[in-house]
């Protein structure tokens, strides 16, 4: 297991490989669907220095304000990272965002920005969400929460030790396409294709 | 306690413990993997997160979908009343943190805070000829919504013909299409004929079988068995890891279908399978 803190190095994910699990902590950002869009469209520069060799979440997180006027999160696991597909590789570049988490992996254009910017894909469990809530100690700026909403919002984090699985690396590696290859060669068996 | 706060507590049990029956498909789906491996530790996540959520009282996942509710009732009282409760329920459940807020003006992209919109949450409503009422809930995420899919039969490119075989077939190319992303392992269901809206209520109305309840129908029933052990076999493993649970289990049902139409349709629900039953009897009122 390898444990990682944010601000990440190029040099540092570029020695990541499919398969390696790792314990990130540090200060993190989700942003979806709303949030990818906006970045691309319109490259905003609020989120810049929080997303510099950070790591971005897919992730709409169930929150709560405590007696104080603090954010805490409730419940936040992966959202599923496909729909951001057609942005992820130049937000990663625009931005310097060394890593993105989520579930379910991503596609040929993201490995392609993986691989020139340096930055990885972080698999995290699907569903776990009051676990993964857990590992979140601090809520420490929120972004475009009334436009977008709670699930869209950026939400800027303090995480410790948040469990993940290397799924995508910088060098072309993706469990995801083999997994993909594989499970398509039984299906046609079992099809009798 | 009223039928609103009995419609609350529904929410806040399907939205943060899993059915006894799920729990243990989970532990022995953990049991089937060798220990280390990261379909094993994905298990071992996942059994973590449900026993913190039900101590916490909190989401085990964060998505906790577009809340579906199913009522039967007795002949002759109106709809009003549950509506009213559940829509209460579903406001309040969001303001304690059981539900995400989760729906969203498609026209505007505006989401309304409090999960009350136009058909949400949705209700289907029965009425029927015993003196108690049965709310049954489910809490399905959108990840694991847009791996559903809806097969029209023939489907020449499968050589999927309009036979049970057929059926299968699509089956398993809507599991490979899935692979992780509905996070997988998944529970199936599947609804053979109706019209197109028909078929998908069909499929998803099967979710409230228990685990390992096969259907009456004697050839349904084996293409149960059979379609556990073909997606097993795709290795695809919890999260898409790879691993030797795909599916925790399939549940098909049939319904006559028109002459020129045959429809297949399938639901595919995450691992965090949550549905919760309520009745109330008698003036008792029991969950499950």
């Amino acid at each position: 297991m390898i444990k990682l803190r944010t601000p990440i190095s190029e040099e540092d994910i570029r020695k990541l490989r499919v398969g390696d699990t790792v314990h990130l902590s540090g200060v993190i950002v989700t942003a979806r669907d709303q949030a990818h869009k906006l970045m691309i469209e319109e490259r905003p520069d609020f989120i810049r220095d929080a997303l510099k060799e950070s790591v971005i979440y897919h992730c709409g997180p169930v929150v709560k304000k405590d007696q104080q006027g603090n954010w805490q999160f409730v419940s936040a696991g992966p959202t599923t990272s496909a729909r951001e597909e057609p942005y992820q590789a130049d937000v990663i570049c625009e931005y310097n965002v060394r890593g993105v988490i989520g579930k379910g992996g991503m596609g040929p254009k993201t490995a392609e920005g993986l691989k020139k910017c340096g930055a990885v894909y972080f698999h995290a469990v699907g569903g776990a969400g009051t676990l993964i809530a857990n590992a979140v100690k601090k809520v420490l700026d929120v972004h475009k929460l009334e436009e977008f909403g709670t699930p869209e919002a950026f939400w800027v984090i303090e995480v410790e030790d948040f469990p993940l699985v290397v799924t995508m690396d910088s060098h072309g590696g993706s469990l995801h396409k083999d997994i993909l290859e594989k499970s398509s060669k039984i299906a046609d068996e079992l099809m009798g294709l | 306690m009223e039928l609103k706060e009995q419609i609350l507590e529904l929410l806040r049990r399907a939205s943060t413990d899993l059915s006894p029956d799920v729990e243990k498909a989970l532990a022995d789906a953990r049991e089937r993997e060798e220990k280390g491996s990261p379909a094993w530790s994905v298990f071992d996540t996942i059994l973590q997160n449900v026993t913190m959520a039900r101590r916490q009282s909190t989401p085990m996942c964060q998505d906790t979908g577009m809340p579906v509710f199913y009522i039967d009732f007795p002949d002759g009282s109106s709809e009003k009343p549950y509506r009213e409760a559940i829509e209460w329920a579903a406001a309040e459940a969001t303001a304690r943190q059981y539900l995400r807020p989760n729906a969203v003006d498609p026209i505007t992209g505006k989401n309304t805070g409090n999960n009350i919109g136009i058909n949400a949450p949705y209700i289907h409503f029965h009425q029927w000829d015993m003196d108690e009422v049965r709310i049954r809930l489910l809490l399905k995420g959108g990840g694991s919504e847009n791996v559903g899919a809806q097969y029209k039969l023939p489907h020449p490119a499968l050589k999927a013909g309009r036979d049970l075989d057929g059926v299968r077939k699509v089956i398993i190319d809507a599991i490979r299409n899935a692979q992780g992303l509905g996070c997988a392992p998944g529970i199936i269901g599947v609804g053979i004929g109706g019209g197109r809206d028909a078929s998908y209520a069909l499929s998803k109305e099967q979710f409230f079988r228990k685990m390992g309840q096969r259907s009456e129908n004697p050839e349904l029933a084996k293409l149960e068995v059979q379609l556990y052990e073909d997606l097993n076999k795709l290795s695809i493993g919890p999260m898409g890891f790879g691993g030797n649970t795909t599916v925790m289990d399939v549940f098909v049902a049939a319904q006559s279908r028109h002459p020129a139409t045959f429809y297949v349709s399938v639901s595919y629900n995450c691992w965090a399978f949550r549905r919760k039953t309520l009745t109330i009897k008698n003036g008792e009122v029991y969950y499950d």
